[in-house]
């Protein structure tokens, strides 16, 4: 087994990715065993369950750095409403 | 008609994740890695948190003050180009010729600047503005202008642009030129008929036939400058002061310059995360309008 302790990895950062990997496979899984087709909402333009989640995402790194910046640490809060967003986001979108 | 099922290909595609993966992905991971640690050399690590971020996003610490002041210069560079560069783009395009021999020789000028490597660019600009040996430096002072550009900020700006306008307006002149040749006869002597104006068929007939092209150069011209770092490196370093450190110059600076790899990678996350939204907006009005023109020619 190599040794990747040069790279400083941390469980945190880990977790991160394991999380964001386990989204990419939900979502392939998904396309695989339910296709779907895209749809316009409000937004007015046509996207797919993956763009909803880049959407989500994007949207979501966005609102917890503007918690960071306007309000403070306490980033809980932020990932709560970035939930809230997303739910949003994959429900109207 | 049976539908073809063979995912074989996925195999010969196998290759380029592996390098993508190796090559972006492995790095990108561990910016983010870096982002949450403090280094003080010797590759020792400390786990640091949203301490950085939380730091680059508040305007008060040094951190903070340095990346937003970085950013609204970037900002202000892309506007200015954008301002300049899109319309004396077309206004070339407009004013290049559409047939004969000189159609080729126009396009070969057009793309010289586009052709030549960005840090020579730079030298280029460099020696050319310098007030003692350079050409328009020194004319520039004898018409009784003070000009230069290492000691007076605005100097410095105003090369700058007009070294970008240099280098990056022709690409803008040769996509509308592009845009304007698909454009059928048939339009232009529909509305020598109606005694249309030469503004009314800019507005009505080029300009609409162009947006597709436009929105590219506008995309690519956003894009370039937001992310420039050779030329005004080269040009000015940054300086005089910070006045000309555009974020991407201020990055190299914390990174290897400082060695600061934590604050160097969240700002290098938040600079990623501010690129790939306003691309994914472009990408997102691009394919739309596309789409739509589609509907409409259907």
């Amino acid at each position: 087994m190599p040794d990747f302790a040069w790279m400083a990895w941390t469980w945190q950062t880990g977790l991160f990715f394991a999380a964001i990997a386990s989204l990419l496979l939900i979502m392939t899984l998904l396309a695989v065993y339910r296709p779907e087709t895209e749809r316009v909402g409000a937004l007015r333009i046509p996207t797919t369950r993956g763009d909803r989640l880049f959407i989500s995402l994007l949207g979501s790194a966005f609102i917890h750095l503007a918690w960071l910046g306007l309000v403070g640490p306490g980033l809980w809060w932020a990932s709560g409403l970035s939930l809230l967003y997303a739910a949003l986001v994959f429900r109207y979108v | 008609m049976t539908k073809v099922l063979n995912n074989k290909a996925w195999f010969f595609v196998l290759p380029v994740f592996a390098i993508v993966a190796f090559s972006a992905v492995l790095p990108l991971m561990t910016v983010v890695n870096y982002s949450v640690q403090d280094t003080f050399g010797n590759n020792q690590f400390f786990w640091n948190g949203i301490a950085w971020f939380q730091e680059l996003l508040d305007p008060s610490t040094e951190l903070g003050g340095r990346f937003f002041e970085a950013l609204w210069r970037t900002l202000l560079f892309s506007a200015i180009i954008l301002l300049i560069e899109v319309p004396l783009g077309i206004a070339v395009a407009l004013a290049m010729p559409r047939e004969g021999w000189t159609v080729a020789l126009c396009l070969v000028l057009m793309a010289l600047p586009l052709l030549i490597p960005w840090n020579v660019v730079g030298t280029i600009w460099q020696v050319f503005a310098r007030g003692d040996i350079g050409l328009l430096g020194w004319v520039v002072n004898h018409l009784g202008i003070d000009y230069n550009y290492t000691g007076d900020p605005l100097d410095a700006w105003i090369t700058i642009v007009v070294m970008d306008v240099w280098h990056w307006t022709s690409l803008v002149a040769l996509l509308c030129y592009a845009g304007l040749k698909s454009i059928p006869d048939a339009y232009y002597q529909a509305a020598r008929i109606d005694g249309a104006s030469r503004w009314a068929i800019f507005r009505t007939i080029q300009l609409p036939k162009m947006r597709r092209v436009l929105l590219i150069a506008v995309l690519l011209r956003f894009m370039d400058s937001f992310m420039i770092y050779t030329e005004p490196f080269v040009l000015t370093g940054g300086g005089p002061g910070n006045a000309t450190t555009f974020l991407s110059i201020d990055l190299v600076k914390l990174a290897l310059g400082q060695f600061d790899l934590g604050k160097a990678a969240a700002m290098s996350l938040v600079y990623n995360l501010i690129i790939l939204a306003i691309c994914w907006v472009f990408y997102t009005v691009m394919t739309n309008v596309d789409a739509e023109r589609e509907r409409v020619e259907a």
